[in-house]
């Protein structure tokens, strides 16, 4: 086994008892990026100089026996719509070429405060739009398990980066299900957190009320240690919840399923499923009744409006939210002509075609025109919560698949974008809500495409769907498989 | 035109800058003057990923404004974004408050020519204001300044309640001093601390319905105000009566010219497309917090008034000069106190010579070196007889200037008072025998040339013998 191989446990282990170093860790994951990225296009940007400072630095510590933690000299990469100081930061879309932060992300800052080393921004679609990595305006990124497939998305560099062990772990940030999905296409873990617990400061916003920064680890401790690392409230974000953060990595040494009640809502089992999909779900589910867990069918009965409000409320707060980039004070800038044609040429020349889409439908929304139907979007979304209000009155966790197939062909979701929007369907319900939502391995299609089984919790109960992760991993070994070499 | 046909129906919606030391969504300074662009953040920059954080002061003022204005404290308001392009705006969208503002249903009372009125503000609500774009007057590119960007406004809409120029200047100056008074802002229309816009429509008397309106923007001096409503008034009545229509239209006021042009028409106007601002969860204001803002709401001009002229007896007309300006106000019961007199003394001296002496200084009262203090000496000379009125003031222009002690001035200018009777009778006597024609028209019955002989006296006294002993020895001459 190669060190890239390790998880952030065993390679945090491997450093304590002095086996290796955060500088050769760092250099072979560099390596590793050397080596796959030309065709996997995980990376936007590395900046190995100052991954290695930064590993050496950790070193250091360590032998004056000030090593900070767990992730002291773990590599680990981010989401190219997280600010870090100095790094460019472009979300993948042409308008922010050039756009280098003079600040770093509170979810950042607490990483390296954490000691991890951050080796560079990962690939994504455009804005955190789409869901298949497609979107990005600089480089095609491809799934280690089918090179001809999509690692899913928004944050398919931060899976596939994850899964073909070119880091230990990453940053992502999932609105709609943009950590779940690709996690599941890759077949790693990917967190959600409760809307909240993260800070959104530095993070780019797609859609404000939904984003949120989340984590990828080949296991659920890893995935928690990270986690564990960034939350907390950050009086920088009025949004950021002001609650302490449980001890979720602690709470996972010896856990038990015992008496936890898993709801299986059956909108979420509906025509349109890939039955080799449903199957490696429910087999995952059996598991985890054998486990101790009691099962039990809810029902969601709002689900099937859930994609219409969501594509009404993102898009709107997205219109919004992308106003910014007008070509006046950074990123590309079209000057020719007068101030009109400023803004029209530069936002026509720096946005992709999906980031038009949701800023025409989400500016029609918000005319006084159709104002009432984004109220009333807003009104179907209270009652979504609500849904889930009453579900977590019976049960502790809600288990789903996280997307109605495996990872996708490249160009496949191009075909018919409402086709992919319905996709969307399983996870965007979590953001809609604001509760906490993870994506687990538990299988493998007979393509030997990854699943993900997806779990969702109640609002701010990140721990049990932690613990009920910690268990299932500690019962099947879906997760230690690695995908095929990539040439 | 028959001009008393019609009536204006005018509405005023006025932006204030709050006086917090930072701007309202984050820790920049929000000092006027700073070279541009370094009071800046990458919070008020706008730049990717920033987040607003609300200033708890901004809100604190924002209540205390609407209560000063008699208005209702939402408990929970919500801001909202309001969408449009602007080189000056750089998110895109401004924070503001939409349809939930903090503060509704109050009223502001003004004098009017028929007498006390309340005017409705409709609501008053929290915002940030915008950079500034600077032009170049050579041609060359234009430049942002976003220093001002987040600095904290309060928009205050009043209710079509105004109905002539001179109300509205009223209404407007009210206003002024009121935030001035609560110590939210500077009062400074000049430099944009305060901007007023106004919704102007005409009806014939009689009509309960609007026609429609015409807004007229950045009216920033009490003399464009009233000079732009006008002119408005006068030309709505003039187009109507003239069979045409007015055009719901935004107009501004070419100051130079006198008249107000057509800058859009309303249809043009943009669709603001608000919607609640997802960065910041509701503003919840409780009773409490309301509690303690209304406890330390300071005495606000009407009261003020209303206890000068209950407390120092003075009339309603001098009580609302002295309290327009709180500084003048402070000033005067400075004096009342260093003085210790009659306070109806004091509130002449104040207004007749005090505000004439400052009337052009831009720095108000505080342009004065004649502290209350000063004033207070003054007057006691003059109680005590050392000087008369005609030299009080010529002192008082002197320490007015240079700060310098009334008593030493009135020393230096020899403007002590001659009460000495034999002094003033010698003068007496050789104004009497300089004059005997008129004496003897006078002993003949025209009695009014005693005021003649007075000021001969006077005259030959250099203005400065004691008009009671003056008058006593001329009588004794004249009347034998």
């Amino acid at each position: 086994m190669s060190l890239t191989d390790l998880t952030i446990r065993g390679l945090a282990e491997a450093l304590a008892r002095g086996e290796t170093s955060s500088e050769e860790a760092t250099r072979a994951c560099l390596e590793r990026i050397r080596t796959t990225d030309e065709t996997l296009g995980a990376f936007l940007h590395v900046d190995e100089e100052r991954a290695l400072e930064r590993a050496r630095a950790s070193d250091a510590r360590r032998r004056e026996g000030k090593a900070l933690g767990p992730l002291d000299g773990i590599p680990v990469a981010i989401k190219d719509n997280i600010s870090l100081r100095g790094m460019p930061t472009t979300c993948a879309s042409k308008i922010l070429e050039g756009y280098v932060p003079p600040f770093d992300a509170t979810v950042v800052e607490r990483l390296e405060e954490a000691g991890a080393v951050v080796l560079g921004k990962l690939n994504m679609d455009e804005f955190a739009m789409g869901s298949t990595t497609e979107t990005s305006a600089f480089r095609v990124c491809r799934n280690p398990w089918d090179v001809n497939r999509s690692p899913g998305g928004s944050s398919g560099g931060a899976a596939a980066a994850t899964a073909a062990r070119q880091v230990f772990g990453a940053l992502g940030t999932d609105t709609g299900g943009s950590i779940r999905q690709p996690a599941s296409h890759c077949g790693v873990v990917g967190i959600k957190p409760t809307y909240g617990r993260c800070s959104r400061y530095g993070v780019v916003a797609y859609a404000s009320s939904m984003d949120q920064v989340g984590t990828f680890g080949r296991t659920v401790e890893d995935a928690a240690l990270l986690l564990q690392a960034i939350a907390g409230h950050d009086p920088r974000d009025a949004t950021s919840l002001d609650e302490p953060v449980p001890d979720w990595v602690g709470a996972l040494e010896g856990a038990s399923l015992e008496g936890m009640r898993i709801g299986i809502p059956k909108e979420l089992f509906v025509k349109g499923l890939d039955p080799e999909v449903e199957s490696t779900v429910r087999a995952a589910i059996a598991q985890l009744v054998s486990a101790g867990a009691k099962v039990e069918e809810i029902s969601l009965p709002h689900t099937e409006h859930a994609t219409a409000v969501y594509y009404a409320i993102a898009p709107a707060e997205a219109s919004s939210n992308l106003s910014r980039f007008d070509g006046i004070r950074y990123g590309l800038s079209v000057r020719e002509g007068g101030m009109r044609d400023l803004y029209e040429k530069t936002r026509a020349a720096g946005f992709g075609t999906e980031v038009k889409r949701r800023i025409l439908s989400g500016t029609y929304l918000l005319t006084k025109e159709h104002q009432p139907l984004f109220q009333r979007a807003q009104r179907i979304r209270t009652l979504i919560r609500r849904d889930f209000e009453e579900a977590f009155a019976k049960v502790d966790v809600i288990v789903s698949p996280v997307a109605p197939t495996a990872a996708r062909r490249l160009g496949e979701a191009f075909e018919s974008p409402v086709e992919s929007y319905l996709a969307d369907t399983l996870t965007l319900l979590c953001n809609l809500a604001g509760i906490p939502g993870m994506s687990v391995p538990c299988g493998f299609t007979s393509r030997g495409l990854p699943v993900g089984m997806q779990v969702l919790g109640r609002w701010k109960d990140e721990a049990s769907i932690l613990r009920l992760g910690a268990v299932y991993q500690r019962e099947t070994d879906w997760h230690l498989q690695a995908p095929p070499e990539v040439a | 035109m028959a001009r008393a046909d019609w009536e204006a129906i005018i509405g005023l919606e006025v932006h204030a800058q709050l006086l917090t030391e930072s701007k309202i969504f984050c820790g920049c300074s929000t000092a006027f003057g700073a070279p541009p662009n370094t009071q800046t953040c990458p919070v008020c920059l706008g730049l990717p990923g920033t987040l607003p954080v609300l200033n708890e002061k901004a809100v604190e003022y924002g209540v205390r404004v609407g209560l000063a204005l008699n208005a209702k404290i939402r408990e929970t308001s919500v801001f909202a974004r309001k969408n449009y392009f602007y080189p000056d705006l750089p998110k895109g969208y401004q924070i503001s408050q939409d349809d939930l503002p903090i503060c509704y249903d109050g009223h502001l009372v003004i004098e009017t020519a028929e007498g006390e009125r309340k005017v409705g503000i409709i609501r008053a609500h929290l915002e940030e204001d915008a950079g500034k774009n600077v032009h170049d007057p050579a041609g060359g590119p234009s430049r942002v300044d976003l220093n001002r960007a987040g600095v904290p406004l309060m928009e205050i809409v009043s209710a079509p309640d105004i109905r002539s120029a001179d109300e509205a200047v009223e209404y407007l100056k009210n206003l002024r001093s009121i935030l001035v008074y609560l110590g939210v802002n500077d009062g400074n229309l000049e430099e944009g601390s305060m901007r007023c816009d106004a919704n102007v429509s005409v009806r014939k008397k009689g009509e309960t319905g609007y026609r429609t309106r015409v807004e007229i923007k950045n009216l920033n001096s009490f003399r464009f105000l009233k000079q732009a409503i006008e002119y408005e008034v006068d030309r709505q009545i003039r187009t109507w009566e003239e069979g045409g229509q007015v055009e719901p239209e935004t107009r501004q006021f070419d100051a130079q010219a006198g008249v107000t042009r057509a800058m859009r028409a309303k249809s043009e106007a943009e669709d603001y497309r608000y919607f609640p601002e997802p960065d910041l969860p509701p503003l919840r204001v409780d009773e409490a917090f309301v509690a303690k803002v209304r406890e330390s709401l300071p005495e606000l001009p009407r009261e003020k008034a209303a206890r000068f002229q209950r407390d120092y007896q003075l009339s309603a007309y001098d009580a609302s000069v002295l309290v327009a300006d709180k500084e003048v106000a402070d000033y005067y019961e400075g004096a009342v106190e260093a003085y210790g007199g009659s306070a109806k003394t004091v509130a002449n001296w104040v207004i007749n010579e005090v505000l004439r002496l400052i009337k052009e200084s831009p720095e108000g009262i505080r342009a004065t070196r004649a502290e209350p203090a000063k004033l207070a000496a003054l007057l006691r000379l003059l109680d005590e007889g050392k000087i008369n009125a005609p030299s009080a003031k010529t002192i008082l222009e002197q320490v007015h200037q240079t700060g310098a002690d009334p008593e030493e001035v009135m020393r230096q200018k020899g403007l002590e008072q001659v009460s000495d009777v034999a002094l003033i009778e010698a003068a007496v006597e050789k104004v009497v025998a300089a004059h005997p024609k008129e004496l003897e028209t006078y002993r003949g019955g025209k009695k009014a040339l005693f005021g003649f002989f007075m000021g001969q006296v006077m005259k030959e006294l250099r203005g400065q013998g004691d008009p009671k002993v003056v008058q006593a020895a001329l009588r004794k001459a004249l009347d034998g």
